[in-house]
């Protein structure tokens, strides 16, 4: 069953929250892990759950040879 | 002011030298004395001293800054940060002197001073600032009209050639396509979503001047569909000399019409007895040599629209690849609604399949052709042929039994 959109940006969340540290997950990673468990899952919504884990500031996109999402953390390459 | 004798070199030569710009901007900017100070290091060592990517970037958006570092930021403290900004350009690079005034002004304030026109995709790209400044320097230029453009795994900046700005021979309205495109594109241009880059280019004629068929993941060239038009008394007017070739851009005087036109031509689809020019229009591949050559003589054909193509890219470490027909003839007009369906069948397909950094003509090269033209829904055609083909076997579909056992040559999905 599709989640609410409150549910889906926790659901996502709570994915790249488990994910950080030992996989980075790209934008169609976590769409296509919702729709194994939710096959009825809107696209777009999940498109508009990320945008929105993005804009509240929770998930940040990073650049690794690829672009990612992931919990903000202290950069890497900032430090000395 | 550091020492750099092996950059001093650059300014020797007969050519203007970014050494010389440096140098003039190092004088009010330290970072850039810094930078020259880096560079002269990496000259003399052989090895980048740049960090690159990570985490910085502008409230909202995925793309559009580049992180960068200097791995000795005690040495130089000008590098510790020096982030890139793409700035979307607009179609065809068409500025008024204010807008690059004001694009200036707020980089003197917020960064380096150095700007780069144009990447390779064709954004104007602002080199060195600090994490600090990305987001006031961002409102900034926002105010101004500004936005960021593509970078990452997401859809890159569209880019366009003049067009029907400045140019006789466009077959469509490449800046009205590339500026719908834009908008239309919006959220993946700036949220990455896809497996990698993927680049949207207009070219408005075969002669292709924004490089699209070398370049972009998706090209769109102008081309005709009917004849190509001939003014026989023009080409007699070249070939006796009364007429430059090329319009006059070029040191020779007169043309010779045999030598210079119809035996240059890739698929010898022409032929010219001295008094009649004569052009077989189904041989002919649209290269544009002959029409460049007597523009006045000949002319593309009335019915207009684009070719589009797949899967071109130029990877530094690995072999560059040219772009594939997928569709010889499309019809458009503003606002180009089936190039935009089409592009996104074709991303949807890429970004459910392809993997991390691979491009989509990569992925086409992976997966065949076949499948790439089943799952977006285009019927295959000869343009698409790009070598004869050199595996033997071929796996039949049942779709393809079906077909042919209801009287047609071939399965199309259309």
């Amino acid at each position: 069953m599709a989640l609410a959109k409150a549910e889906l940006v926790e659901y996502l969340y709570k994915m790249v929250e488990a994910a950080q540290g030992k996989k980075q997950l790209k934008a169609m990673d976590l769409q296509k892990a919702v729709l194994k468990e939710h096959p009825d899952q809107d696209k777009n919504m999940i498109k508009m759950a990320i945008k929105e884990l993005i804009d509240s500031g929770r998930c940040v996109y990073t650049y690794f040879g690829g672009s990612f999402i992931e919990i903000p953390h202290v950069e890497g390459a900032a430090k000395h | 002011m550091h020492k750099t004798p092996l950059l001093d070199q650059l300014e020797s030569g007969p050519y203007p030298s970014f050494v010389k710009d440096l140098k003039r901007l190092a004088a009010k900017k330290p970072q850039v004395n810094d930078l020259l100070g880096q560079l002269e290091r990496s000259y003399k060592e052989k090895i980048t001293h740049w960090k690159h990517g990570g985490i910085v970037g502008v409230l909202g958006y995925g793309s559009g800054i580049i992180g960068r570092y200097s791995d000795l930021p005690d040495e130089f403290p000008g590098l510790e940060h020096f982030h890139t900004m793409r700035i979307n350009h607009p179609s065809g690079w068409f500025y008024t002197t204010q807008a690059i005034r004001e694009v200036c002004d707020i980089w003197d304030q917020y960064g380096s001073g150095i700007l780069n026109m144009h990447g390779a995709t064709g954004d104007l790209v602002l080199l060195g600032t600090t994490t600090d400044n990305l987001e006031p320097c961002f409102q900034a230029l926002a105010h101004k009209g500004w936005d960021i453009g593509g970078s990452g795994s997401a859809m890159r900046s569209p880019s366009c050639c003049v067009g029907p700005a400045r140019c006789e021979w466009a077959m469509f309205d490449t800046l009205e396509a590339c500026y719908e495109c834009t908008q239309h594109f919006q959220f993946d241009l700036h949220r990455p979503s896809f497996p990698y880059k993927y680049k949207l280019k207009f070219s408005g004629c075969p002669n292709d001047c924004v490089a699209a068929v070398a370049r972009a993941d998706q090209s769109h060239i102008g081309v005709w569909r009917d004849d190509i038009k001939i003014d026989q008394s023009a080409v007699k007017a070249y070939d006796g000399g009364e007429l430059k070739p090329r319009g006059g851009a070029t040191p020779y005087a007169k043309l010779d019409v045999k030598a210079d036109v119809v035996d240059l031509c890739p698929t010898g689809c022409m032929s010219w007895d001295g008094k009649t020019l004569k052009i077989d229009n189904k041989n002919c591949n649209h290269c544009m040599h002959c029409i460049n050559m007597m523009p006045q003589a000949l002319k593309p054909g009335s019915e207009r629209g684009v070719t589009i193509l797949m899967g071109s890219h130029a990877p530094i470490l690995e072999g560059a690849q040219m772009s594939w027909v997928i569709v010889p003839f499309m019809e458009v007009e503003p606002p180009f609604d089936n190039i935009k369906e089409l592009t996104e069948r074709i991303i949807e397909w890429w970004a459910e399949n392809g993997k991390n950094r691979e491009r989509v003509g990569e992925l086409i090269l992976r997966l065949g052709m076949r499948t790439f033209l089943e799952a977006v829904g285009l019927p295959p055609v000869p343009q698409s042929v790009i070598r004869p083909r050199a595996n033997p076997f071929f796996y039949w579909k049942q779709e393809d039994f079906d077909a042919e056992a209801a009287g047609k040559k071939y399965y199309t999905t259309k």
